[in-house]
């Protein structure tokens, strides 16, 4: 029984839903502070994100007539779902030394799982624009999954065929040539997942009116904006555990770790900040050639350097 | 007040509608989104679907082929919803009031599908942005 309750005090509370959504409208709040900055404007008060959601939480929500009414309700639940279990497990790894073997493979379907509910809930809802979306969204996912899954692929090789999150991350994998290599692409990845500017071709706002999200309005929205918020926590965290050398519990690593954590999300900021939305040829062209390449150097580079004993290729 | 009056204070979301405008205000409205005026810092955004929109902003004279597509965005917009009427066009045709093809002006044509609309009027030829952000802040303080 008591083992029961602190799981759910895991997954509720602390490092589970409630911390993770504060923190993550605390980030969306930078994201949107930082993006202003950029364009010399003042940007929206701290809070804004919260006011967001609850405005959003008392709306009417409309439900399009054609549309199949449970899986379009039932989407956003699937992919906070699988982000709070993404978010739980990470923070779990990182503070109570939870991991188990394999953990890296489980964090990969699930960071899926938020690409797959929008797939759901939009081609639920009956509208040619989400459906656009859908298509875009789909292929994406194809495009960014195989850098990714190559990317993560050096770090396992770096450090000599290990598949615990918590072994990967005792070692900074991005101090190594190949290393740095599969940062930069596995960046450019979790831009795509967060549907960042260069790739938010699903979204794509002056041209789809938001796309994926089109229908969805009240507290479906707002489910899908807690989603997102728990999304631009969970992510960057896993960059950081994987290639930066991870989180600290206490004292100066923890301090390293936010200093980590926070130049991952800025990085984030300033890509979407300077680049113009890209086609979605031109982004499946970009994921699988331009980094497919850089990335079958950097394994061949992991590999060497593994053999000869050669910690900085 | 509610927590829901006063979440949609903090956080109007507005949706731009054209409904026969010769640009001049929807330059106007886009105004208000530059540095110099930022309605972002109140938490004023443009969204691109009428699903997510708290107000909209509704340029032009309704033209006769306008109007039906005016009619069913305020449908698809979820309540409680502001409309904006803004500029001369909207507030009451302004110089094209002969014109054969106009059906407004705005209020009228959102009235006859709901009689309790809340619904706002900001005149000029354009109106400056000043006037726009002025008349938001001012429909806002009396839901």
């Amino acid at each position: 029984m008591s083992e029961a309750l602190q799981n759910m005090y895991w997954v509720v509370i602390f490092p589970g839903f409630l911390f993770t959504v504060v923190a993550g409208f605390l980030v969306s709040w930078l994201v949107r502070k930082v993006s202003a900055l950029v364009q010399w404007r003042v940007g929206p008060p701290l809070l804004q994100p919260f006011y967001d959601v609850i405005k959003l939480a008392g709306k009417e929500i409309l439900i399009p007539q054609n549309a199949q009414k449970t899986v379009f309700m039932a989407a956003p639940i699937i992919g906070s779902a699988g982000v709070l279990l993404l978010s739980t497990m990470l923070w779990r790894i990182t503070i109570g030394n939870s991991a188990f073997v394999g953990d890296i493979i489980v964090a990969v379907y699930l960071m899926v799982l938020p690409s797959l509910a929008l797939i759901l809930g939009s081609s639920a809802s009956a509208s040619p624009h989400a459906s656009l979306g859908t298509s875009r969204e789909m292929k994406l996912v194809i495009g960014y999954e195989l850098p990714l899954v190559l990317a993560l692929i050096v770090v396992i090789i770096k450090s000599g065929g290990q598949l615990n999150l918590a072994a990967i991350s005792e070692q900074t994998t991005a101090l190594s040539i190949s290393g740095i290599l599969a940062f930069l692409v596995s960046l450019l990845c979790i831009q795509a997942k967060l549907g960042f500017v260069p790739f938010d071709i699903a979204e794509a706002e002056t041209e789809l009116a938001s796309g994926v999200l089109i229908e969805y309005s009240g507290a479906l929205l707002a489910i899908w904006k807690i989603m997102q918020a728990m999304m631009i926590v969970a992510l960057p965290l896993f960059l950081v555990m994987v290639f930066l050398g991870g989180f600290g519990i206490s004292g100066w690593p923890l301090v390293f770790g936010i200093g980590k954590y926070v130049l991952v999300v800025v990085l984030l900021i300033l890509i979407k900040n300077t680049n113009p939305r890209l086609r979605i040829d031109q982004a499946m062209k970009f994921f699988w050639v331009h980094c497919g390449i850089i990335l079958v150097v950097a394994v061949i580079l992991a590999m060497t350097g593994n053999i000869y004993g050669i910690s900085w290729l | 007040m509610s927590w829901k009056t006063w979440s949609l204070k903090k956080s109007p979301w507005v949706f731009h509608v054209n409904t026969g405008a010769c640009n001049n205000c929807d330059i106007e409205i886009v105004d208000c989104l530059t540095p110099k005026f930022d309605v972002e810092r109140f938490g004023i955004k443009l969204v691109g679907s009428p699903r997510h929109a708290d107000a909209l902003l509704v340029t032009g004279g309704v033209t006769a082929q306008a109007a039906p597509r005016l009619r069913e965005v305020y449908r698809q917009t979820p309540k409680p919803c502001v409309v904006f009427a803004v500029g001369a066009c909207a507030c009451d045709k302004g110089i094209f009031a002969s014109g054969y093809h106009m059906v407004g002006p705005v209020d009228k044509i959102i009235r006859e599908i709901d009689p309790d609309a809340i619904i706002a009027y900001v005149p000029g030829c354009p109106p400056k942005p000043e006037a726009i952000i002025s008349g938001v802040v001012k429909a806002l303080s009396i839901l």
